[in-house]
């Protein structure tokens, strides 16, 4: 069936919650206003007040609240109404949800979901305009996952809320009124692995979250000059599905990373880093990264549209290596 | 009052005094690295709030955690493993002094952000309310953590949803070396932060094991019947210095404010009402102190004895598989 991402994040959590009682959505707005992007749409009818929980904003508060009821044995889904509100949550994030299974010897565990929107959507400006995935992947005890696409969207939400550990789940707001196909009925998809999302023999491009359909987009374009490319879409950030990558660059001999966030110390230098330590031999060129500008994202429609990567410059980085 | 049970609260605090004592030695000797901070003077408010709790109702605290974990029934022996950094340790050596965790007895860890577990305890206390259990949380902090943001969204939470925790405000006068009348605007009366979210508050004398202990058992019974917050003020003192690495007065207290204070140290406080109501004598707490002697002997000898952890444990526990 065709559904679009944000009806598939609502199908995740509410086949999530029916199956296990000890699932609850808690966050701004996320019960009677239905969710600031609508994702929670129909949950409070549903599940009730005690499931679903509309809180105060303070995102440091109501994720450690959720922290401490994953402790004692629920499994909290907070929704950030974006995850730049995560910022004023990270020492919860980092300092708690992160180490407490380490620091307690294994006594305890953090079962729980922290999700929302990162990236830019249309001139938010810099406070609300930002990825952060990188932040969030340099935490050990965290798991990291990226969606692009209504099927691994529900598919991967759905195996964190089952994961027994604290997972950062990144969308889009630019994501949520794409469609796509979903299976019927119930399926879960694997947390940390990749998947190859068009074949191609001449360069590898490895993308996530919304630069996927940047890279699926300078696909097409290349392929009616004759570029054949591969888009590998890694879906989880942390842990890495680095042998998918790997074992394409070892047919394309050439990889171009794409990600929205900041150049510096960004998700693609980490893959860089990653591959060059495993692939170096196969390597026919230097890597290239497409990334976004490391500036505070400006609010003006034109130095915002050159702040974040775009076609002509992915098809620029192909070709650049071929 | 029963001999049996005072001599029982008695000889807790005294495990936590000496407990504590040979810690410090063992600092000296470098058996004992990192951050210790030490209890010693604020033996009453844990032991005199544990004492009014059941087995299943969680504690949570700070990083000057040692006294809590060990009165709520900690092997002496695995919190001195864990302090040495050993194997055997309640958290296998990877939490140390700061971050002493007992599931078993409900003990949810100790934590080292100042402010940064007050959320924590709301979360316990919300999974309580959410499965219908009687449990009730309680949250130890220093005065230290009043003013930070975490704190208040902490206090907004529980008297919004009306969480059964209560925060135990252990009041001993300074954050490290700052004094409370520098860092926190209603420092008169620190409750009335706790009563301007509408969380009944009161204050008690934290050196008196008996009077924390009375006022906890009210409390706790509030708390369980109702589901509503509570926060109490525990006034105590802090006689050795923030950690191991200030001296006992330091620069910003004297030396005769800390002797004033010793002179109502709780241990004090309880023997002498034994003593005056003949419930004990000086044999008794005799045998007391050859007891706990032997049992914080026999902690270090199991640390000292215990192996470190394998370096194969290095990356273990990082990730639930």
């Amino acid at each position: 069936m065709v559904l679009s991402y944000r009806e598939a994040l609502n199908q995740a959590m509410r086949e999530e919650m029916r199956r296990d009682p000890r699932v609850f959505l808690i966050g701004e707005e996320v019960a009677y206003y239905q969710g600031a992007f609508k994702v929670s749409k129909g949950f409070i009818e549903e599940f009730g007040p005690r499931r679903v929980i509309d809180t105060p904003i303070t995102e440091a508060g109501f994720t450690g609240l959720a922290i401490g009821a994953a402790m004692a044995g629920l499994r909290p889904i907070v929704e950030l109404m974006t995850m730049n509100f995560g910022i004023v949550a990270l020492d919860q994030i980092v300092n708690n949800a992160a180490k407490i299974r380490y620091m307690s010897g294994g006594q305890l565990s953090v079962p729980m979901v922290i999700r929302g929107p990162g990236s830019a959507a249309h001139q938010l400006a810099a406070q609300h305009s930002q990825s952060l995935e990188a932040w969030f992947c340099h935490v050990p005890g965290l798991k990291v996952i990226v969606p692009a696409t209504p099927r691994d969207a529900k598919g991967l939400l759905k195996s964190a809320i089952r994961d027994p550990n604290p997972v950062i789940f990144i969308e889009a707001q630019l994501l949520y009124g794409t469609k796509g196909e979903v299976p019927e009925g119930e399926y879960t998809i694997p947390i940390g692995v990749a998947e190859v999302k068009r074949p191609g023999h001449a360069v590898t491009v490895v993308a996530y979250s919304k630069m996927l359909l940047l890279a699926l987009e300078a696909a097409e374009h290349l392929s009616r000059e004759g570029i054949e490319i591969e888009v590998i879409d890694p879906r989880t950030l942390k842990p890495l599905d680095l042998e998918t990558i790997v074992t394409s660059v070892k047919k394309t001999g050439r990889l171009v990373i794409v990600e929205e966030g900041w150049r510096f110390c960004g998700l693609g230098a980490q893959i860089a880093e990653s591959v060059y330590a495993t692939a170096f031999d196969y390597l026919d060129a230097p890597i290239v990264r497409v990334t976004g500008a490391d500036i505070p994202m400006p609010y003006s429609r034109p130095l915002e549209d050159a702040a974040i990567p775009d076609l002509p410059r992915v098809i620029e980085a192909v070709k650049s290596l071929c | 009052m029963d001999r049996t049970d005072l001599l029982s609260l008695y000889r807790q605090m005294l495990l936590i005094r000496r407990f504590e004592e040979k810690s410090a030695e063992m600092y000296a000797l470098a058996k004992i690295a990192g951050f210790l901070h030490l209890y010693i003077g604020e033996e009453a408010v844990a032991v005199g709030t544990i004492a009014a709790l059941r087995p299943d109702d969680y504690v949570i605290s700070a990083y000057r955690d040692h006294g809590h974990c060990l009165a709520r029934g900690s092997d002496p022996g695995k919190v001195m493993a864990e302090l040495f950094g050993k194997a055997t340790g309640l958290c296998k050596g990877k939490g140390g002094s700061m971050h002493l965790v007992d599931a078993e007895k409900s003990f949810m860890g100790g934590y080292a952000i100042v402010g940064g577990h007050l959320p924590l305890a709301t979360g316990l206390a919300f999974a309580s309310q959410y499965q219908s259990l009687d449990r009730v949380t309680v949250c130890f902090f220093g005065e230290g953590a009043l003013p930070s943001g975490q704190a208040h969204e902490a206090f907004n939470l529980a008297a919004l949803w009306k969480l059964p925790v209560i925060f135990v405000c252990e009041n001993n006068r300074y954050g490290m070396g700052t004094p409370v009348e520098r860092a926190v605007a209603l420092y008169t009366d620190i409750t009335e932060t706790a009563r301007s979210y509408g969380i009944a508050a009161e204050e008690m004398d934290g050196m008196d094991v008996l009077a924390v202990r009375s006022v906890m058992r009210r409390v706790v019974e509030q708390v369980r019947a109702t589901g509503t917050p509570c926060f109490i003020e525990a006034k105590t003192y802090r006689f050795m210095g923030h950690s191991m690495a200030d001296p006992a007065h330091g620069h910003y207290r004297t030396k005769e404010e800390v002797e004033a204070y010793r002179k109502r140290d709780p241990l004090l406080v309880l023997k002498q009402t034994m003593l005056d109501q003949n419930l004990a004598g000086e044999a008794d707490f005799k045998q007391l102190e050859q007891e706990i002697g032997a049992v914080v002997a026999a902690s270090i000898k199991f640390a000292e004895e215990s192996p470190f952890p394998s370096p194969a444990e290095l990356h273990q526990d990082v990730l639930m598989e």
